[in-house]
C-alpha cells in the first residue's frame, strides 16, 4: 500500500494559505499563473529537510510564523522624515559608485526616490502597473525563465505585488549601473515578495545591482527574472548585507544567450536566515560566465546559497568561485550544481567553494554536484573547509601585526580572491569595503 | 645593562624538552653568532624568543632591557623590538607586500605610543631599503613571498628588518638555500643594520656566513645549552674539527 502522509499543516502554511486567499482578487494579474503556484505550494508545503534540495534549510522548522503581508496603501509620501532616512541610507554600501537608483519601498515601487532620467535604449517601469496592464512582455517571461518546482519562488510567483521591469534595447550599452534599492520603511513586520523582470537585448551592456536592506521581523522574498540577449554582456551584484530582515529567500532565474558575456556576484553578510538561489541556464553557444560570492556570518545567522547552473548548448564556459567565512554560531551551506545536457558539447565548467571557520561553534555545509550527459566536456569541482593557518598568523605577529589584525588580513586575502573577479572597479571597491565593515565589526 | 639576558631557560616542543637551562647574553651593539649540530636548539631559541605557540617555556627567564618577555605575544614583542628573520620565510597569497609593511610598520608604532607614517614617508623608507637589497617595485606589489625565490626571500626577511628597525634581530639560518652571490645581498643589508643600540643573534650552522657577517662573540650550543664560547676564531675552529668535541659523538 502507498499511503502518503500529509503532514499537518504549520502555522505559517496556514497563514500563507489565508493571506493568498485574502489577497488573491486584488493582487495584480496572472490569475491562473498565480493559481497554479499556490497549489504547488499547497501541494508540497514550505520547503523542509525532506526535500533535498532543501536539506540544510528546512523553512519550515524555521518559518513559525508568517508574517502578514505589507499594506498596499502604506506608501511612503517622502514628508516623514525617519522613512524617508531610512530610504536614503538603504543599499549604502554600494558607496560612491555613480549608479542609476529604482527604489522599492517595503516592496512597493517608490517614483519619487528614484533616478528616472530617461537614457537611450533603456525602458523602466513597475511590475505591479505591468501586470495590472497585462502587458506582453512581462505575461510571457515572468514566471518563465527558468522552469523550477521550487516551492519558494512559486511562492514568491503567487504573491508577488511589485518589483522592477527594466528593458534594454538590442545594442544599447547603458552609462551607469542600475541599482535596485529593496527598502523598509520601519512600519511593523511584514512579508514582502518582489518580482522582477530584466531583459537585455542582443548586444547590449548592462550592470544591474541589487541590494536589500530590511528590519529585523521582516519576511522577505525576492524574485528576478533576467534574460540576457545573444552577444549581450551582463553583471549582476546582490548584495545582502544591510538588515535584509529575519528570513530572506532571494531567487534568480536567468536565460543566457549565445555568445554572451555573464557575471553575477553575491555578497551575503546580513540577516538572520538567507538562502540565495541562483537558477541559470546557458540557452545558446559559446558564452562565458563567472559566477561568484562571498558569505560573511557571525552570530546565528544561517545563509544558502543554492546554485543550478544548466548547461544546455554548446561550447559555453562557466567559472563558479563561492567563498564563506564563519563565525561564531553561524551556519553557511553551499549548494552548486552543474548539469550539462547532451547537446552541451565542448562545456568548460569548473566550481570551485571554499570555507573559512574562525569558530569552533561554526558550521559549514558544501555540496558541489556535477550532472554530465554530454561526452567531450571539461568539469571540475572541489570544495576545501578549514581553518586560518596558524603558522601564517604566526608570521604576521612576529612582526608586530596583533591577532585580530593579523586574521582581518588573512580573511580580507581569502575572500579578496573571488571580489577580484568582479569586473566593475567602483563595484569591487565597494565589496572589498563591505567585506572590511564586516572585519571591523568582528573586532 | 644588558640587552637582553637568557637564564636558565628550559623549554619544550610537542612534549619533548629541547633547551635545559640555556644562559645568554648579548650587549647592545653585538653581533652574536650561534652554532651548533643539528639538534641542539638553535631554531628552537629562535622561535622561543619570537613567542611562537607550541614552543613552551618550562623554567629560567628571557628578558629584554630588563623586562621578561615570557608573559607576552608574539606582536607584543615585536612592538618592543624582537625581530625574527626566518628559516622558512611564508608565503601569504593575497596580502600584497606593501600591505603587510605598512600594517605592521604602523602596527608596532601605535604599539609604542607613535604616531603612524605619512604615505610618502613610507614609501620612501621602503623604496630606500628595496634599493640596497636589490628588490625590485614589482616583487612588492606581489603578495607576500609569492613566488618569490629562495634568495628573495631571504632578501624580503632583511628588507622586514631595515623598515622595523629591531633593537633585537635574531636570524635564522638566514644563509640556507643562497648562492654566494645572494648571500653577499643579504649580509651587506645586515651589516648596514649594525649599530651601538641594536643586538643581533645569527644563528647559523656553518662558518661561511660569518667571513661576511663578523661576529663579535660565538656560542657554541649542543643539547639545549651553551657549551662554549670564543671570539670569531671559534667559528673557524669549528669549521676545521666539526662539533664532535662538543656533542660527544663523531659528527
Amino acid at each position: 500500500m502507498n499511503a502518503e502522509v500529509r503532514q499537518m499543516k504549520t502555522a505559517a502554511e496556514t497563514e500563507l494559505a489565508e493571506a493568498f486567499a485574502a489577497a488573491k482578487t486584488h493582487l495584480p494579474g496572472l490569475r491562473e499563473l498565480r493559481e497554479s503556484a499556490f497549489d504547488l505550494f499547497d501541494t508540497k508545503g514550505l520547503p523542509n529537510r525532506r526535500v533535498e534540495d532543501w536539506k540544510y534549510t528546512d523553512l519550515r522548522a524555521l518559518m513559525r510564523d508568517a508574517k502578514p503581508l505589507v499594506e498596499p496603501v502604506a506608501r511612503l509620501n517622502g514628508t516623514s522624515a525617519a522613512p524617508a532616512a531610512r530610504v536614503a541610507e538603504a543599499g549604502g554600501l554600494i558607496g560612491d559608485v555613480d549608479c542609476r537608483r529604482l527604489v522599492f519601498v517595503d516592496g512597493l515601487f517608490a517614483p519619487a526616490f528614484s533616478d528616472l532620467t530617461p537614457e537611450a535604449g533603456l525602458y523602466i517601469g513597475s511590475l505591479a502597473a505591468a501586470l495590472a496592464d497585462g502587458d506582453a512582455l512581462v505575461t510571457r517571461h515572468v514566471g518563465q525563465v527558468f522552469k523550477t518546482d521550487d516551492v519558494a519562488v512559486a511562492l514568491n510567483t503567487a504573491l508577488m505585488r511589485d518589483g522592477a521591469v527594466i528593458r534594454v534595447e538590442p545594442g544599447a550599452a547603458l552609462k551607469r549601473p542600475i541599482h535596485l534599492v529593496f527598502a523598509h520603511s520601519g512600519a511593523r513586520p511584514a512579508s514582502i515578495f518582489t518580482r522582477s523582470l530584466v531583459t537585455v537585448g542582443a548586444g547590449a551592456r548592462a550592470m544591474i545591482v541589487e541590494s536589500h536592506d530590511g528590519a529585523a521581523e521582516d519576511q522577505l522574498s525576492a524574485g528576478l527574472d533576467m534574460i540576457v540577449g545573444d552577444g549581450a554582456h551582463v553583471d549582476h551584484v546582490k548584495l545582502a548585507a544591510g538588515a535584509p530582515g529575519a528570513l530572506h529567500v532571494s531567487s534568480l532565474m536567468a536565460s543566457i544567450g549565445a555568445k554572451a558575456r555573464f557575471n553575477h556576484f553575491s555578497f551575503i553578510a546580513g540577516g538572520q536566515v538567507l538562502r540565495n538561489q541562483l537558477f541559470l541556464s546557458f540557452d545558446g553557444e559559446d558564452t562565458v560566465a563567472n559566477i561568484g560570492g562571498v558569505s560573511m556570518l557571525k552570530g546565528r545567522q544561517h545563509a544558502d546559497t543554492t546554485l543550478v547552473i544548466a548547461h544546455r548548448k554548446r561550447g559555453c564556459q562557466s567559472r563558479e568561485l563561492f567563498k564563506s567565512v564563519l563565525d561564531g554560531e553561524s551556519r553557511g551551506i553551499f549548494q552548486g550544481r552543474i548539469a550539462v545536457e547532451a547537446e552541451a558539447q565542448k562545456t568548460d565548467a569548473r566550481m570551485a567553494a571554499h570555507a573559512l571557520l574562525l569558530s569552533d561553534m561554526a558550521e559549514v555545509d558544501l555540496k558541489p554536484e556535477l550532472e554530465i550527459f554530454a561526452d567531450d566536456v571539461q568539469c571540475g569541482h572541489g570544495a576545501t573547509a578549514g581553518a586560518l593557518d596558524d603558522d601564517l598568523l604566526f608570521y604576521l605577529k612576529a612582526r608586530g601585526i596583533p591577532a585580530k589584525e593579523a586574521e582581518a588580513l588573512m580573511v580580507k586575502a581569502f575572500v579578496g580572491e573571488a571580489i577580484e573577479t568582479v569586473e566593475h572597479a567602483g563595484l569591487r571597491e565597494s565589496l572589498l569595503n563591505a567585506a572590511d565593515l564586516w572585519l571591523a565589526q568582528r573586532r | 645593562m644588558s640587552l637582553l639576558e637568557i637564564s636558565n631557560l628550559h623549554a619544550r616542543v610537542e612534549g619533548k624538552q629541547i633547551l635545559n637551562g640555556l644562559n645568554l647574553t648579548i650587549e647592545p651593539g653585538q653581533v652574536a653568532a650561534i652554532m651548533g649540530p643539528n639538534g641542539s636548539g638553535k631554531s628552537t631559541l629562535a622561535y622561543v624568543l619570537a613567542g611562537r605557540p607550541g614552543y613552551e617555556v618550562t623554567e629560567g627567564d628571557i628578558r629584554l632591557d630588563g623586562e621578561s618577555l615570557l608573559d607576552l605575544q608574539p606582536d607584543e614583542r615585536a612592538a618592543r623590538g624582537v625581530f625574527l628573520a626566518f628559516q622558512y620565510p611564508m608565503e601569504i597569497p593575497g596580502v600584497a607586500t606593501m600591505t603587510f609593511l605598512r600594517t605592521a610598520l604602523n602596527a608596532q608604532r601605535k604599539a609604542r605610543g607613535e604616531p603612524e607614517l605619512t604615505t610618502p614617508e613610507f614609501l620612501k623608507r621602503v623604496r630606500e631599503a628595496a634599493d640596497h637589497l636589490e628588490i625590485k617595485q614589482e616583487m612588492l606589489r606581489r603578495g607576500v613571498n609569492v613566488g618569490f625565490s629562495g634568495g628573495e626571500k631571504k632578501r624580503n626577511e632583511i628588507l622586514q628588518m631595515a623598515l622595523l628597525q629591531p633593537k633585537l634581530a635574531v636570524l635564522d639560518e638566514t644563509d640556507s638555500g643562497l648562492d654566494i652571490d645572494a648571500l653577499k645581498i643579504v649580509a651587506d643589508g645586515v651589516n648596514r643594520l649594525r649599530s651601538p643600540e641594536r643586538g643581533m643573534i645569527v644563528i647559523t650552522h656553518y662558518q661561511r656566513l660569518l667571513d661576511y657577517i663578523v661576529p663579535d662573540v660565538v656560542h657554541v650550543l649542543s643539547k639545549g645549552r651553551v657549551v662554549k664560547s670564543g671570539d670569531k676564531n671559534l667559528a673557524l675552529e669549528l669549521e676545521a674539527k666539526g662539533y664532535a668535541d662538543y656533542t660527544g659523538e663523531a659528527a
